[in-house]
């Protein structure tokens, strides 16, 4: 390697003394006799959910016992204790306390927040239902104000309103925050948020009106009890709808909440979550594959030579490396996100909410390109792996599973993509009035200058310098404001053809969906070529550069449609920016392992034979298997049930 | 009855479904066939698949093994043969959810390598069962790569025995099914060592089991390689092998010997181990990739219909999902390349059938050919099936994530038809380097096989195309895919001359050049997947009500081609940026059409609902109740948790004291 992993490690973790950090609260949980268990791949469903509660009341108490309230290092410490995957108190957690915090008001706070936070009252965020997920206004589930004995009555009136899929519902919860249109004085007044009792405090029996259960099995998720519930005719005091903002009188009277902006900022919040998530599953499971393939040795490339490493190879560099230089880029975004998050929220606690719009709309569309890409790299990382790949002890299985429902849930990712679009056309329609819009989309701003100047797309093409990443950054901002305004343009011409605003959108998603993939595919590659300039080390820059020019004209060698089509770059540049990304290869072939050795995964935390730090590969694919369910016995029952009497019959 | 939602689908369909079912099974007599046996397997509550998804690992083996032994009883009652036409459907019908797959590849084995005296032993044993084999060629270090293979079996002249090893760790046998609990014996490759001198991989008869009490026999390590991404009704194993010898008679030796004092012979052409591999490749695209697809699309495509979701006009009902753009742009591809693919496999089929033809009179000119074009067409075609299936996965939003929509245990299982018969590639490589050496012939002015006879005339050139409707010609889309797959192979062959002409050794040349050959030969496999698709739309003149819809389909699956890697197509100035506007243009225009026939177009493939086992895609559309229904058969809501009791009940009842 050139550079130091640790680092590179340091400015992942946004600095030295934040790295010490995680690696102490890390040797905290992994050493730990309570945190120990059988390895999760040989138990049931079942038993897994079991020791995943079992472990999520020890996190609770240990939390409280270390003192750790710091939400980065809680999050840290629930990743180390549960290994990246889901558990049953999540959605308590992470959206039944905060819901209550945000949203109740001083009186129901003291009801319930204590008895939450000590654990007598676990909840859970009530709001897919079986017939509905993205879309909230669909929901069926009411609450229907009864003010004679001043209840809420609520009931789940068709089968399509059974509340489906929250987490922790379906065994661990015995109360939910429900979200149900609420009806009073015969109107109805959309989706609020009511806090629902639904187990019997002491016994856990489900209350009279209320069925509740699991959904079942699932593709992966096999620790978090995903519930449904239905309720019929169920009461619950006026006290129990969460009215901070939004009031039902005794009377009746509905009172309007003051905006309703504030909501966006929760879903920018766990949107820009997720992109993080796309990074650190992206970069396990490139851990696991290219340290695999450091130690698997396969075919020959020289004859007569020892079978070479297959990271060698360069079909094997070319579907990993560009996975590796998209996990920094992730990163970086993700980091991105997060920072600006926590700046515009101090604004809007202000009461300014002017920058809202254009950061809900980059992190939906970011959240559904990273959630993509990391989703599809995922399993182009097992494929690399060959068919140990496919043996649970690679632990690709389980981060891919556990990984590929954030393509859905919090919001699915083509209506994801279709929200920024919104915000892309809008900002386009503004330019095209003559105004100037700020912030990312400002390169639309030039749209108008070009019109004047038609010569400038050609002129371009012979601007773009391969080897430069700021060069590179323009030629996909080109990229992005080409689709933008031929998505534009589409959208008025069906416009001009049909009445209907809906039709004409509908006609026009597909080209809308590419645009604001151009949109975050610029975005991406503009931030990860600024944080180059923040790094301070040569050699770390060096290598950062290198994976961010792979990222960058990885990009381009498979979107070349649009770079020759818009005339950003000719036949000759995009032979070679095809010939460059090779090159790129066999240059970050020799840091490769040390750019995955920087994620700094700790072996168990990896949860994969392939992917040890130590290479020790086939020795310990050998013991795991012999702890396999099937390897119990050495003659499995089934031969004295079945194949023995069959031999003897025939 | 049937949900309104979907009832209505079926109401508006353009063509006859069942005139497109008995066409897609080569006649109306093929599908009453085919219905009886699915008919007989479905009836019998031991083949029900109706548990599967709540079943554990060791559940799943053991109703393998049970079907597996049922299904003999069966097959006599029924007077079925492995051998009669009626045996594909028996395994459709299962699902492959069966144990003693390997077991065929065991006895299949026999009967093509070995000699008539080791066939006249084994073959009745292995046909009553009295013993169960498997088939053990992968090891823990070695896949696809054969003569890395590093067990050894060391010729004993003293003895007549062959001494079994396996050297080391990477060389323990790994993956083979049936291995892990069933079989008694194993077909083992092993590195022939005569007098230490090594003669390369062949294949030995090894017993692992006793016949008797079923445990080790001395000398052998083998056990279950545990829990995988699917298969978990297959017992896919280890095996070790220690000193195990085993007599000279278990080599199998059809084409080549070793005698008594030691001297090895080789009889035969060694061409035809191609051959076996080349079955096996063509074999499984049907049953294990394209079925699995067509599955997949059905369950989606009928979902789609039945989802409602926000509004496409205001105050109306909620839309159906597939009426959304992006819904058909994300399903109707897959659709396409469900039908295509199916086309594509008769082509192959028809092409081994003929070069086995050859091959029985000692013909083996077609044989790199199918080689090239079997490799090839395993690549692509099980590489865009498993993403066709991930993406109705993903199109069916949450609940295609559950266990019950069918989608999650179709994907798991297709996707490893990517790795088994050879790394998807390894394969392309293979066909790449028959597509060179076919370009570098025809630059020679030699003759070339009939499906790269185009590589002989390389040229530039233009698209014709005026405005978006000439790309509904078959005639346009045709030629530049042809155009697109000769300039790949010219420019990669170009590209490899150039650098093993400035002095780069060929083994480098060729590892630098791999990216691009491999995208060459997966242009190749695309162009003859449409210019097939076009054919077989144009030798079903007879049946107009059928032909019109296969056209669209034709249409969308090579429009959206084009339209998902315009770069190839661009590159050259084939296409101009204007002529790709007309392909998207023309490509969308088609999404609607073929809308409407989609629900018919699922149905066409004719699975019953106990075949798709989903909540989401079964006939009548019944999907939130039956979704519900299953979900309360779940052993997590029968079972009372003893997690309550022991971790949720101190958890609740637990004081500040404790926090």
């Amino acid at each position: 390697a050139t550079f130091q992993p640790e680092l590179l490690t340091h400015i992942l973790d946004g600095g030295a003394e934040r790295t010490r950090r995680r690696k102490e609260i890390e040797a905290l949980v992994i050493n730990d006799p309570d945190f120990q268990h059988e390895d999760l791949n040989f138990l049931s469903r079942s038993q897994r959910y079991e020791q995943a509660i079992r472990k999520s009341s020890l996190m609770v108490m240990k939390l409280r016992e270390y003192g750790i309230a710091d939400p980065e290092e809680i999050y840290w410490f629930k990743s180390f204790v549960h290994r990246g995957r889901p558990e049953p108190l999540d959605l308590h957690l992470g959206m039944f306390l905060p819901t209550l915090l945000t949203q109740a008001t001083p009186e129901q706070q003291d009801r319930f927040f204590m008895p939450a936070w000590n654990l007598e009252i676990i909840g859970t965020y009530a709001q897919t239902e079986m017939g509905h997920g993205t879309h909230l206004r669909g929901l069926e589930t009411t609450a229907t104000y009864d003010p004679a004995t001043q209840e809420f009555i609520l009931n789940s009136p068709t089968v399509t309103s059974i509340k489906w899929w929250p987490g922790g519902l379906g065994k661990t919860s015995n109360h939910a925050i429900v979200l149900a249109q609420l009806y009073t004085q015969g109107q109805c007044k959309g989706l609020h948020a009511f806090i629902v009792p639904i187990r019997q405090l002491g016994t856990h029996q489900p209350l009279p009106g209320i069925t509740v259960g699991d959904i079942g099995p699932k593709f992966g998720y096999d620790e978090m009890d995903n519930g449904y519930l239905k309720m019929d005719n169920f009461r619950i005091p006026r006290e129990n709808m969460l009215m901070k903002y939004a009031q039902v009188e005794p009377d009746g009277t509905y009172v309007k909440p003051v905006s309703d902006k504030l909501t966006y900022g929760t879903m920018v919040f766990i949107r820009s979550l997720i992109v993080g998530d796309s990074a650190r599953s992206l970069s396990r499971a490139c851990t696991i594959a290219i340290r695999y393939s450091a130690v698997r040795h396969q075919s020959e490339l020289k004859p007569g030579e020892p079978e070479p490493q297959i990271l060698d190879y360069q079909t094997q560099q070319y579907k990993l490396f560009p996975l590796l230089a998209t996990a920094y880029a992730f990163h970086f975004v993700g980091a991105y996100i997060k920072t600006t998050y926590h700046r515009i929220s101090g604004d809007i606690s202000e009461g300014d909410l002017s920058e809202l719009p254009e950061l809900h709309a980059l992190t939906a569309g970011l959240k559904a390109f990273t959630s993509w890409t990391a989703n599809a790299g995922i399993e182009e990382c097992r494929m690399a792996c060959g068919g140990h790949g496919y043996s649970r002890c690679s632990g690709i299985p389980d981060i891919y599973v556990t990984f590929t429902p954030s393509c859905t849930y919090e919001g699915e990712n083509t209506v994801m993509m279709l929200q920024t679009a919104r915000f892309l056309v809008k900002s386009y329609t503004q330019v095209s009035s003559g105004q100037q819009v700020t912030g990312m989309v400002s390169y639309l701003n030039d749209l108008s200058r070009q019109r004047i100047q038609p010569q400038h797309v050609a002129a371009r093409t012979v601007t773009v310098r391969i080897n430069d990443p700021v060069s590179l950054v323009e030629a996909y901002k080109a990229r992005a404001a080409r689709l933008v305004e031929a998505a534009a343009k589409n959208l008025q011409a069906e416009l001009n053809h049909r009445k209907s605003k809906e039709d004409a959108w509908n006609r026009t998603s597909v080209d809308l969906v590419r645009a604001s993939e151009a949109h975050c595919h610029y975005v991406i590659v503009k931030l990860f070529t600024a944080k180059l300039s923040e790094v301070s080390n040569a050699a770390v820059r060096a290598v950062l550069t290198e994976l961010c020019l792979l990222y960058a004209l990885y990009g381009i060698s498979k979107n070349t449609g649009d770079f020759l089509q818009a005339g950003i770059l000719n036949d000759a540049q995009i032979t070679q920016v095809n010939q460059r990304v090779k090159e790129l290869l066999a240059i970050i072939r020799r840091n490769a392992v040390a750019l995955v050795d920087s994620f700094d995964f700790h072996d168990v935390h990896l949860g994969s034979v392939l992917g040890r730090y130590d290479g020790n590969v086939y020795e310990n694919l050998f013991e795991w298997a012999k702890k396999s369910p099937l390897n119990k016995t050495e003659v499995h029952e089934s031969f004295h049930k079945h194949l023995k009497p069959m031999q003897s019959k025939l | 009855g049937v949900n309104p939602d979907l009832a209505s689908e079926r109401q508006t369909a353009s063509f006859s479904v069942e005139k497109l079912t008995a066409w897609l099974d080569g006649g109306a007599e093929n599908t009453l066939m085919r219905r009886a046996v699915v008919e007989a397997i479905e009836r019998d509550p031991v083949f029900s698949r109706e548990n599967q998804y709540f079943q554990s690992q060791n559940e799943r083996y053991e109703a393998a093994v049970r079907k597996a032994v049922h299904l003999q009883k069966k097959m006599r009652e029924m007077g079925w043969t492995e051998n009669g036409p009626e045996y594909k459907y028996i395994y459709r019908a299962l699902a492959g959810d069966v144990a003693f797959l390997l077991h065929r590849i065991f006895t299949r084995s026999i009967s093509m390598l070995g000699s008539d005296k080791q066939i006249t032993k084994w073959i009745p044993l292995a046909s009553q069962y009295q013993l169960i084999g498997s088939y053990s060629q992968t090891e823990l270090g070695h896949g696809t790569y054969l003569q890395g293979l590093e067990t050894t079996a060391v010729f004993d002249i003293t003895t007549q025995e062959f001494i079994l090893n396996t050297p080391k760790i990477s060389a323990m046998k790994w993956w083979p099914g049936d291995m892990g609990r069933s079989a008694t014996h194993t077909v083992v490759f092993a590195q022939l060592y005569i007098h230490g001198k090594c003669y390369g991989v062949h294949p030995f008869i090894v017993q692992i089991r006793s016949l008797q009490d079923h445990s080790l026999c001395p000398g052998i390590t083998a056990g279950d390689i545990g829990p995988k991404m699917s298969f978990e009704h297959t017992d896919n194993g280890f095996l070790m092998l220690q000193n195990v010898r085993v007599p000279r008679e278990n080599m199998l030796n059809k084409f080549c010997e070793v005698h008594p004092d030691g001297t090895y012979v080789r009889s035969g052409s060694q061409k035809i181990n191609y051959f076996t591999m080349t079955t096996v490749r063509i074999s499984i695209l049907s049953d294990e990739v394209i079925v699995p697809v067509m599955k997949a699309c059905t369950i989606a495509i009928r979902y789609s219909a039945v989802r409602r979701q926000s509004k496409l006009k205001p105050g109306e009902q909620e839309s159906k999902i597939l009426d959304y753009q992006t819904q058909q742009e994300k399903l109707l591809p897959q659709l396409a390349a469900a039908y295509a693919f199916h086309f594509i496999n008769d082509y192959l089929q028809e092409l081994f059938d003929r070069a086995y033809r050859q091959i029985q009179k000692k013909n083996f000119d077609m044989l790199p050919e199918l080689h090239a074009l079997s490799s090839g067409f395993k690549a692509v075609v099980t590489q865009c099936c498993t993403s066709a299936v991930e993406i109705c996965l993903r199109a069916c939003g949450g609940h295609g994530y559950s266990l019950l929509s069918g989608l999650p245990s179709l994907y798991t299982k297709i996707l490893a038809s990517c790795i088994y018969e050879g790394e998807n590639t390894i394969l392309l490589l293979q066909t790449a380097r028959f597509l060179i050496k076919c370009f570098m012939a025809a630059s020679a002015g030699q003759p070339l096989p009939p499906s790269v006879t185009y590589l002989a005339s390389v040229k530039p050139g233009r698209c014709p195309a005026k405005n978006k409707l000439h790309f509904l010609n078959s005639d346009i889309y045709t030629e530049a895919y042809q155009h697109m797959a000769a300039r790949l192979v010219s420019s990669t062959a170009t590209k490899l001359q150039d650098l093993i002409q400035s002095g780069v050794k060929k083994h480098d040349a060729w590892n630098q050049c791999t990216v691009q050959l491999a995208q060459a030969a997966k242009a190749h496999c695309h162009y003859i997947t449409v210019k097939n698709f076009v054919e077989t739309v144009e030798k079903l003149k007879t049946q107009a009500g059928i032909q019109k819809i296969m056209k669209h389909l034709c249409d969308l699956f090579a429009l959206h081609g084009i339209f998902s890697n315009p770069g190839v197509f661009l590159h050259d100035g084939y296409l101009s940026g204007a002529q790709m506007d007309m392909v998207t243009a023309s490509y969308l225009d088609l999404l609607p059409v073929i809308r409407k026939d989609a629900v018919p177009l699922v149905d066409a493939f004719d699975f019953t609902d106990k075949s798709l086992n989903s909540a989401l895609g079964s006939y009548d559309g019944q999907v939130y109740q039956r979704l519900y229904e299953w979900a309360q058969k779940s052993p997590t809501n029968k079972q009372m948790s003893t997690a309550y009791e022991k971790y949720l009940k101190p958890l609740l009842h637990n004081k500040l004291s404790k926090l």
